[in-house]
């Protein structure tokens, strides 16, 4: 079964690109939704049969093998909200027929290799797909091909160079000295090998180009520029999950499965936590442009993933996972609301706004759910999140870091509150008397996640023991 | 000076080539020599197909498709390409000696001793490797060149039929 999320949207691509005329573009959105509104649902209700029944036919053709656990339903569930955001976004903001075709056929093809990251179990496999998530989102943010989109995806292509060379000398390494890419192999050569040296330095090797990919602190400087220079569909969908999956999952992954925790890890992932938390934090006070300011928001909370991960133990792995899809979530109705603001403005500076909620109340009332969840406010699903890792870091001794973490949380709140007010509160400015909600499919997606994140954070009892007890235990 | 002493000054001197030269049509020549070099490297040490992979690959395909996107744009004045000399050899002069000292620190190191790939690694038949082993590499690169084709279409195509 885990397979079909991989090889149904290939063929439908293949299948919508056939030459038989115009009705296969009409076609496209349509296909693209069914196939992200079954990967949710899929997720969402992972009967463990259904899962484990593997196609054999297909399987065994294309000689594809795919696993999945509790962390990869709950990845998978982020991919396919996003991606829906991403493609509601799109209807509105690309007009050109052609352009949202193309569109449309990338942002399947990078949610196929975001699919790919979760289900495979070797790094060489996880590096492919990468490389598919990779390439797809380079062509997504130049894809308007103005001077700041290009400026943006060529600091990324750049980037995410550096961090191939770096997989690829990690991958030869490790065939040098393990003879195999898989976890498995892995795990045991780090507990046994006579080459340890070597074979440290290879999965060192591998976490930087994770640290790059995922534009983590210190190798973020990309990061701002592609989510604030990439057209709105694609920001939604880079902020929202592509960096995630690309460079917070694989690191959960690999700590979890493959490295396990030894107090030097734990002490990098928590210093480099702590880092991005204030360093984001205080970026994205000085900032006035709306996306910019989003995007350095990013970077303080995938702080609190580390920060939760570094602790190493169940609870505080649990939090980093649920925050996770949190971020993913909330992140991305912030982005979507700064696309509708962007649209409906002309302008994403916010000293240029104001009073907006008069003329655009459901981008207002959502972009408040999301700026009260990112700060950590109850009963918001990133309240339950945050609470979860900041315990986790107290009760593991990290006094310090778990003050830093809740300080932090002001700082969220003093931006966000700076946002929301110099963009939606206070006296409509004079220019903006004729501006009116940017169009239904911004709001459907809005709707969607504010009421996913009110939702989770609600019903947070309930989720976590379908999704974040398997981990406790 | 054996034959494999001649190949890594000779791929060595071609890369720097590539980094510094002035023109970007010698750069993406001076990389077709360096992946040629590599490509005999590789035969050399008993690695057949993937030489020819590297030379078909690196040293033809990956050439043509540079040489196409440098025939697509604006050449540069001469003085734009003295200025951008100048600014590239400031920015590149520590490459050769970041170069010296890590292939110095390789050769004297210890850890990549006695590294080798597998006997039955190297046995095994490439098909098997490819189709059985690899299978989903293999899969997930023909994803990446169908991500390659929807950007030529989307980066170049359109561009053509706006102009």
């Amino acid at each position: 079964m885990p397979s079909l999320l991989i090889l149904l949207p290939l063929f439908g691509i293949i299948i919508l690109n056939l030459p038989i005329g115009r009705i296969m573009r009409k076609l496209a959105f349509a296909f693209a939704f069914c196939i992200f509104v079954m990967q949710i649902a899929l997720a969402i209700f992972h009967y463990p049969g259904l899962w484990a029944s593997r196609l054999h036919a297909l399987d065994t053709f294309f000689n594809v093998k795919f696993y999945i656990d509790h962390l990869s339903f709950i990845v998978l569930l982020a991919i396919g909200i996003v991606s829906l955001t991403s493609l509601l976004v799109s209807h509105s903001t690309i007009s050109d027929e052609g352009m949202r075709f193309n569109f449309i056929n990338l942002l399947i093809i990078a949610s196929l290799g975001m699919c790919g990251i979760v289900m495979v179990r070797g790094i060489f496999s996880l590096y492919v797909f990468l490389e598919v998530a990779a390439v797809s989102s380079f062509i997504l943010i130049a894809m308007e091909r103005d001077k700041l989109a290009l400026e943006g995806a060529f600091k990324y292509i750049v980037m995410s160079a550096i961090a191939t060379v770096m997989i690829l000398s990690s991958i030869a390494l490790v065939i040098l000295t393990v003879g195999d890419t898989s976890f498995d192999a892995i795990r045991t050569a780090l507990g046994s090998s006579r080459n340890l040296f070597a074979v440290r330095l290879a999965m060192g090797l591998f976490v930087c180009g994770l640290f790059i990919k995922g534009g983590l602190v210190p190798f973020h400087g990309w990061l701002p520029d592609a989510y604030s220079q990439a057209p709105s569909a694609v920001s939604v969908l880079l902020a929202g999950i592509v960096t995630k999956v690309t460079g917070i999952y694989t690191l959960i992954r690999l700590v979890t499965s493959v490295f396990g925790y030894t107090e030097n890890i734990k002490g990098v992932l928590m210093l480099v936590g702590v880092i991005s938390i204030l360093f984001g934090a205080f970026a994205a006070l000085t900032q006035s442009n709306f996306k910019r300011m989003l995007a350095y928001s990013s970077i303080s909370q995938v702080g609190y993933i580390l920060a939760g991960l570094g602790t190493g133990s169940a609870l505080g792995v649990a939090g980093a996972i649920f925050h996770f899809f949190n971020h993913a979530i909330f992140k991305s109705l912030l982005f979507v609301n700064s696309a509708a603001v962007e649209k409906s403005t002309g302008t994403v500076n916010m000293d240029e706004m104001g009073g907006l909620s008069e003329r655009m109340p459901v981008t207002g009332a959502t972009s408040m759910i999301g700026f009260l969840s990112t700060s950590g406010i109850p009963p918001f699903a990133g309240f339950w999140s945050k609470l979860m890792i900041i315990i986790a870091l107290w009760a593991s001794g990290h006094y310090a870091y778990a003050s830093i973490a809740v300080l932090a949380s002001v700082l969220t709140l003093a931006y966000l509150l700076t946002m929301q007010r110099k963009v939606f509160f206070g006296k409509l400015t004079q220019t903006l008397q004729n501006i009116k909600e940017a169009g239904f499919s911004f709001s459907a997606a809005s709707i969607m996640l504010a009421l996913i994140t009110v939702g989770a954070g609600i019903f947070f009892p309930v989720i976590f023991n379908i999704y974040f007890a398997q981990f406790i235990k | 000076m054996t034959m494999d002493s001649i190949l890594l000054i000779a791929v060595i001197l071609a890369a720097l080539w590539t980094v510094m030269t002035r023109s970007l049509l010698k750069a993406a020549l001076g990389l077709a020599v360096t992946s040629a070099i590599v490509a005999v490297m590789l035969f050399n040490f008993d690695s057949p197909l993937a030489g020819v992979f590297e030379l078909s690959v690196c040293a033809g395909l990956i050439t043509a498709v540079f040489i196409s996107a440098i025939s697509l744009m604006r050449p540069l004045t001469h003085k734009e390409t003295i200025e951008l000399s100048k600014k590239r050899i400031k920015r590149y002069w520590p490459l050769p000696i970041i170069m010296l000292i890590a292939g110095f620190v390789f050769f004297r190191s210890t850890f990549l001793t006695g590294l080798g790939v597998p006997a039955e690694a190297v046995k095994s038949d490439v098909r098997g490797v490819l189709w059985s082993s690899m299978a989903l590499g293999l899969f997930g690169q023909m994803v990446i060149v169908l991500a390659g084709v929807f950007g030529t279409v989307i980066l170049f195509k359109e561009k053509d039929k706006n102009k």
